[in-house]
């Protein structure tokens, strides 16, 4: 590991908490080592700006290691920066080059209202799953954990849909602001389990009415949420949904 | 007042089902009569949410991050442990609770940790049913593999994201229950106190992290689940929002804290790379199943790897431990290594690292057989160190990773103060000085699910409640107005120095003397510094932006002053337990082979500290620790 470091010209959303419109402010972010994430980066300016007197940018972040979701931003026109499958706090420096202008702006959805700077309000998702993305099981009466055996191809389809970390890049990258991806993951690992099938109609008629109502946009494949997944969740999970909500919509 | 843990009688395999047969019952219809607070949406917080509500009480569920699903356990990779014995190797119900007994170095209470061995077969059936998609075998059955030091295969997993998967299923039955009525949520809000109305726990006091707003909130008990102190050493693998603001404020209300300096240091974690990291990334320690730990033999040898033939390297690991090798328990693995460091052999670039090195695995099972394994990991690595670990052996050194310590509690997870209960990471109970891998995640899941349901019946069924009112009770008024202060406090101190420059130094100061080794020395000097620290931290501090607003720096400023304080909380326990055990390593107690000495006659107990006032010492208590059904031994992993 060689330490070199890089300087760059940041534009950066600004918006207070209740301001109509928002504008890019311009940060200078000077010997910033190639091995800081963004988000490190960032704290750089942050600390900058708070020496300075000036109040540091907000953005959402918690676990660092792409994983919780919490973090995400536009970055020069691309959720979660330019990296294929990867998160903001995951995106390291060494992927820009000295001198380079970084554009960074919040997630933009009519689903996702702007709090303040580049953080945003992503609980309409917790609406959709809470409108049926669970299992009805209580605590307690569970048979043994083998008492069902479930092929190793299958329980691994299911884990590849439930690798959706909710991070609400799909809904920002697609032009619809449609939340389909993010839907369909949660769907489609629920729906391949076994223990999932006794629900399956119910929870797909209700997860995308739930979709709709929070006022996401339509599905029309553009397949632009397949491309800036940070987990690689892909459309096949779309299709996937498709085919449930179909079933469920005849039967 | 004397420590009562309330462990019930009669033999150890019973104790639990005899107590759920005597612990009064809530009437069904009387339930939803009663209101819990339940602060904190990690496996703890989120599976006893969602229980509490499924079996009819009202809750009321807190977070600070914007979404439940977020909390700190998404976070956990290797897996979590079961005594199902699935795989036939002789596991069982008595092995789990004796290898964590052991593990924890005898500083754990027999009773919980059997429990906790017993629930977790439970746990298994529990999230399977929930659908979390856990690695299978060929025939469709759980796959289970060995973690962090146990010699049978008792860890069930999904691929590096089990925490993640667990943590969605205890989220969806979460969001069940919200979506019926049952628990209603409020996220982004900061717990700042705790309010207590005739002694016993009624209600909190937080901020809305979005308005800034001081709310209060009542119940008839509250019950908190807000993970572990480990980001007190600035520099941990915990996430950034992880705090002791909870648990702190709830001790300074006169709930105990146990065992503080109880820290676990994990010995793969991605090395430092500069002054401005903010956060270190732990690398699962399953990867020590196949990969080899060494050092160059000859100390500043700055070769690479691959140039460093066989008989120059030390596998310091494997010669000294010739039965566990490299899978020795974390605090043994993680001391072995800042011994090597300390020799002079790290390597890298600041020398403060040692190698993990695949090519030997990778020789015998082939490249598709270790990417089958680990891909996604050694993918992470490559992210974050631009390094490929399929040729160049990883480095990795050890960081703080978990914190024994925590609130006292009782056998029924309650506090010194009646109606506070503490699950999880963030109360002290089953792991002793040190956590065996994949057993937190156990310990909060048997604790939110299994354990709490039934515990806090026991409580409310027994107890009378005053009326309290939010808007009008004395109690929550003080509450606002201590709050409020603190924060004005903050604000107002206009000094010239950032939160995390106050950060960084409390980090190192506790990281150089009460880290993976301590002495005497040390801690007394620590102590004294961190005085100075937090003396100029309220003299010099410039915290921006205001009060009523979304304002983060606020938020960590908030944050820091308590591990300021708590800081010393842990070096004044650390002082105070003359003697080496797991985490807890005092370099004048070991032995011939530098291993942790315990000294069971004068230090088999837990250590509680009562909150006295600002400023002043803690009172100490004692509990002491029986074990009648294992015998103390020397742990030995030779
Ligand atoms: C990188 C990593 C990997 C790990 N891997 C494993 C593993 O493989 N196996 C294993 O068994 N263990 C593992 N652990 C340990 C384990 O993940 C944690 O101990 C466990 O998840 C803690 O769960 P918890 O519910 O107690 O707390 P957390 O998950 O930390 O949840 C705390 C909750 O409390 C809330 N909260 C905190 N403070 C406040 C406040 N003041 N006001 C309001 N809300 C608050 C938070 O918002 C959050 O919802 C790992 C830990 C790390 C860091
Ligand atoms: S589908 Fe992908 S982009 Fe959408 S929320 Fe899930 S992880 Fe984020
Ligand atoms: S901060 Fe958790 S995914 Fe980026």
């Amino acid at each position: 590991m060689i330490s070199k470091t890089i300087n760059l010209t940041l534009k950066v959303w600004r918006q207070n908490r209740g301001e109509k419109k928002g504008r890019l402010e311009t940060y200078h972010a000077k010997d910033i080592s190639v091995d800081m994430s963004f988000l490190e980066m960032i704290d750089v300016v942050n600390e900058d700006l708070t020496k300075n007197r000036k109040e540091p940018i907000a953005f959402d972040h918690d676990c660092r290691e792409g994983i919780c979701g919490m973090c995400g931003a536009v970055v020069n026109g691309r959720t979660h920066g330019h990296e294929k499958e990867t998160t903001l706090c995951q995106l390291h420096m060494r992927h820009f080059s000295d001198g380079d202008t970084i554009v960074i702006e919040p997630w933009r959805s009519r689903a996702f209202p702007l709090i303040k700077d580049l953080i945003v309000d992503r609980s309409a998702l917790d609406k959709i799953i809470q409108a049926g993305g669970y299992i009805s099981v209580n605590a307690g009466g569970a048979p043994d954990a083998n008492a069902l055996p479930i092929a190793g191809e299958v329980a691994e389809t299911a884990f590849i849909a439930a690798a959706c970390i909710g991070c609400g890049a799909c809904v920002a990258a697609c032009p619809n602001a449609s939340a389909m991806l993010f839907v369909s993951a949660k769907v489609s690992h629920l729906a391949l389990l076994p223990q999932g099938r006794p629900e399956a109609a119910k929870r797909v008629q209700a997860m995308v009415r739930q979709m709709d109502e929070c006022g996401f946009g339509n599905c029309s494949n553009e397949t632009e949420c397949e491309v800036e997944c940070p987990k690689g969740i892909s459309i096949v999970e779309i299709a996937r949904l498709n085919r449930e909500f179909l079933k469920a919509e005849f039967s | 007042m004397k420590l009562d843990a309330k462990i019930p009688a009669g033999p150890l395999a019973e104790k639990w089902d005899q107590h759920r047969f005597n612990l009064k019952l809530v009437n069904p219809a009387n339930k939803k009569k009663f209101e819990i607070i339940v602060v904190g949406t990690g496996l703890a917080g989120a599976s006893a949410a969602a229980t509490l509500a499924e079996l009819g009480y009202h809750v009321k569920n807190f977070c600070i991050q914007d979404s439940p699903r977020r909390a700190h356990s998404i976070a956990a990779q290797g897996g979590i442990n079961a005594a199902k014995n699935y795989a036939n190797d002789g596991d069982s119900v008595w092995r789990l609770f004796y290898d964590t007994v052991k593990g924890g170095d005898f500083r754990a209470r027999e009773a919980n940790v059997y429990r906790l061995a017993q629930l977790s077969c439970n746990i298994i059936d529990h999230c399977v049913a929930q659908g979390i998609p856990f690695a299978r075998d060929y025939g469709g059955f759980l796959d289970n593999r060995s973690f962090g030091g146990a010699q049978v295969s008792r860890t069930f997993y999904a691929k590096g994201q089990t925490g993640q998967q667990l943590l969605l299923g205890a989220y969806s039955a979460l969001m069940r229950q919200v979506s019926i009525g049952m628990v209603k949520l409020f996220p982004r809000r900061e717990m700042m106190d705790l309010v207590l109305v005739d002694g016993k726990a009624r209600g909190l006091v937080v901020r809305n992290l979005i308005t800034g707003e001081i709310e209060t909130y009542d119940a008839h008990a509250v019950v908190l689940a807000t993970g572990g102190y480990g980001n007190v050493f600035n520099l941990s693998t915990n996430a950034m929002s992880s705090n002791v603001t909870a648990a702190f404020r709830a001790y300074k209300k006169g709930a105990y804290f146990a065992n503080p300096c109880f820290t676990q240091i994990h010995p793969t974690c991605i090395p430092v790379h500069g002054t401005f990291q903010s956060k270190l990334t732990l690398m699962s320690e399953s990867l020590r199943n196949d990969g080899r730990v060494w050092v160059p033999k000859k100390p500043g040898d700055k070769r690479l790897p691959r140039d460093i033939p066989e008989s120059e390297r030390d596998y310091f690991l494997e010669n000294k431990y010739p039965s566990f090798g490299n899978l020795v328990p974390r605090d043994v693995a993680s001391r072995n290594a800042k011994e090597q460091c300390d020799k002079g052999k790290g390597v890298g670039e600041t020398g403060l690292a040692v190698y993990l090195d695949f090519s030997d695995a990778i020789k015998r099972d082939g490249e598709n057989v270790i990417a089958g394994k680990y891909g996604n990991l050694f993918e992470m690595y490559e992210k974050i160190t631009g390094d490929n670990p399929y040729k160049n052996p990883m480095m990795i050194f050890p960081a703080v990773h978990y914190t024994m310590g925590g609130l006292w509690v009782d056998y029924n997870l309650m506090s010194t103060i009646p109606g506070l209960f503490v699950l999880g990471e963030a109360n002290f109970s089953d792991h002793g000085a040190n956590r065996l891998g994949a057993s937190a995640l156990m310990q909060g899941l048997a604790d939110g699910y299994f354990v709490i349901p039934y515990t806090i019946g026991g409580y409310l069924a027994q107890t009378s409640f005053s009326k309290v009112n939010v808007s009008d009770s004395k109690e929550f008024k003080q509450g606002i107005d201590d709050v409020q202060k603190r924060i004005n406090k903050l604000l107002s101190v206009n000094g010239n120095r950032t939160v995390s420059e106050f950060h960084r130094e409390l980090g190192l100061i506790l990281w150089d003397h009460c880290g993976m080794s301590r002495n005497e020395e040390g801690l007394s000097k620590a102590l004294s510094m961190i005085r100075d620290l937090r003396h100029e931290f309220w003299e010099n501090v410039y915290v921006p932006g205001t009060g009523n607003d979304l304002n983060q720096s606020l938020e960590n400023a908030g944050r820091v002053a308590d591990f300021l304080e708590f800081g010393e909380l842990m070096i004044n326990d650390a002082l105070a337990r003359k003697e080496s055990c797991g985490g807890h390593f005092n370099t004048a107690f070991q032995t011939e082979e530098n291993e942790a000495k315990r000294d069971d006659e004068n230090f088999c107990h837990v250590a509680a500290w009562e909150y006295t006032g600002d400023d002043q010492k803690p009172d100490f208590h004692k509990e002491s620790l029986s074990f009648e059904n294992v015998e103390l031994t020397q742990r030995s992993y030779k």
